[in-house]
């Protein structure tokens, strides 16, 4: 614990990650772009049509990575919520500033791809059931956590309570998870566990499987690159980021 | 880990927990309001109230789709695959994947003798996709 909690600390020094944090943004950009590349036109040009849908299930590349990568955004702001409030560590705190911009734009691309997706398939734009409501609430605690960051004045005190919040609503990822198990909803279960088989066929999962981690890697890419904007403009003036 | 951080972490922690425990117990309490729909055996069992503006759903009984003499009137009715089953009415034209064996979700009035008088289908799906042709060889 307190090996991992003095590496943490070293790395997290602003000028120590400014510098290191570089390859390691560059790597995930290449990587992100080529891989959403290749498993986007696979996906919208080669994988086979669904039997039912036909072709309107194209856009399950778009929104299931979507979907995927707002939920680990939030998991990811509420480690680095931890670290805030135990550990106290700077970057945590730019990284929950980073995140929540991020997870906006993910949860809204969910969103609007299940709106775009519910209209030809469910017969409408919007259906309230709880994996959507579950979905909003997501949206709305990024855009919480955004709005208490400015609405306090002293430094500290907003990143402690803004990453309180974060915590408190780590509370509703496994509501997003089981929403459609423990609920009825319009909404079909997950076609992927961890304890069975997808329910499609490879040459469907696989494309989009390189698109969840092409996502991924887009996501680390961008998270790095606004975090090292982020730390730069905490520290101008500094000799290292002159 | 030093006194304090373990006192954040504990703090911390209890407050998850406590935060975790009180959205459990407003889901349970809300606990079926949170259903988008009422399932056939609510339907049957008069769970549903009569006449007032419900969602009911299931799957689409095999065989039991008609077409009235205008085309845009239609009669089915609702399973769970199990026992209980339902009739729904309505009027109007009916989604894409509207059809026998696959899932649906009616909003309309229920009447007394039992029949759902829908001005609103939604068709749900299920979570498995496979391509036209394996479709035709695999049962499902």
């Amino acid at each position: 614990m307190r090996i991992i909690a003095d590496r943490a600390k070293r790395f997290g020094a602003p000028p120590l990650f400014y510098a290191k944090a570089l390859p390691f943004q560059r790597l995930f950009g290449v990587l992100g772009v080529l891989l959403l590349m290749i498993g986007s036109l696979w996906g919208l040009g080669f994988a086979p049509e669904d039997y039912q849908q036909g072709d309107s299930f194209r856009i399950i590349f778009i929104h299931v990575p979507a979907s995927f990568l707002a939920q680990s955004c939030y998991m990811l702001m509420g480690v680095a919520a931890v670290l805030v409030l135990v550990w106290r560590v700077k970057l945590a705190d730019v990284c929950i500033d980073c995140t929540a911009r991020l997870g906006v734009g993910l949860t809204l691309i969910s969103l609007v791809t299940g709106a775009i997706w519910g209209k030809p398939t469910w017969g409408a734009w919007w259906v309230s059931d709880a994996r959507t409501l579950s979905m909003v609430v997501l949206l709305f605690l990024y855009l919480g956590v955004m709005a208490l960051k400015r609405a306090l004045d002293g430094q500290s005190s907003a990143q402690r309570a803004s990453a309180m919040l974060v915590v408190v609503g780590l509370v509703n990822l496994p509501i997003i998870k089981y929403s459609v198990d423990w609920w009825l909803t319009l909404h079909q279960p997950a076609t992927f566990t961890l304890t069975a088989a997808p329910s499609m066929p490879s040459s469907m999962w696989l494309p989009l499987l390189v698109n969840v981690i092409g996502l991924y890697a887009l996501f680390a890419w961008l998270l790095l690159r606004s975090m090292r904007v982020d730390v730069r403009m905490r520290h101008y003036g500094a000799d290292w980021t002159l | 880990m030093r006194p304090i951080r373990r006192r954040r972490l504990a703090l911390l922690l209890s407050v998850l927990a406590g935060a975790a425990l009180a959205t459990t117990l407003a889901l349970l309490a809300l606990n079926q309001n949170l259903d988008l729909f009422y399932p056939p055996a609510d339907v049957v069992s008069g769970k549903a109230p009569i006449g007032k503006r419900i969602r009911a759903g299931g799957m689409v009984e095999s065989g039991s789709l008609r077409h009235g003499i205008d085309g845009l009137e239609v009669r089915f009715r609702v399973t769970d695959m199990q026992a209980n089953s339902f009739s729904v009415h309505y009027q109007g034209i009916l989604p894409d994947l509207f059809r026998e064996g696959q899932g649906v979700i009616a909003t309309g009035e229920l009447q007394s003798n039992g029949v759902l008088n829908a001005d609103l289908l939604l068709a749900k799906h299920d979570e498995n996709y496979m391509p036209p042709e394996l479709a035709e060889i695999i049962p499902h």
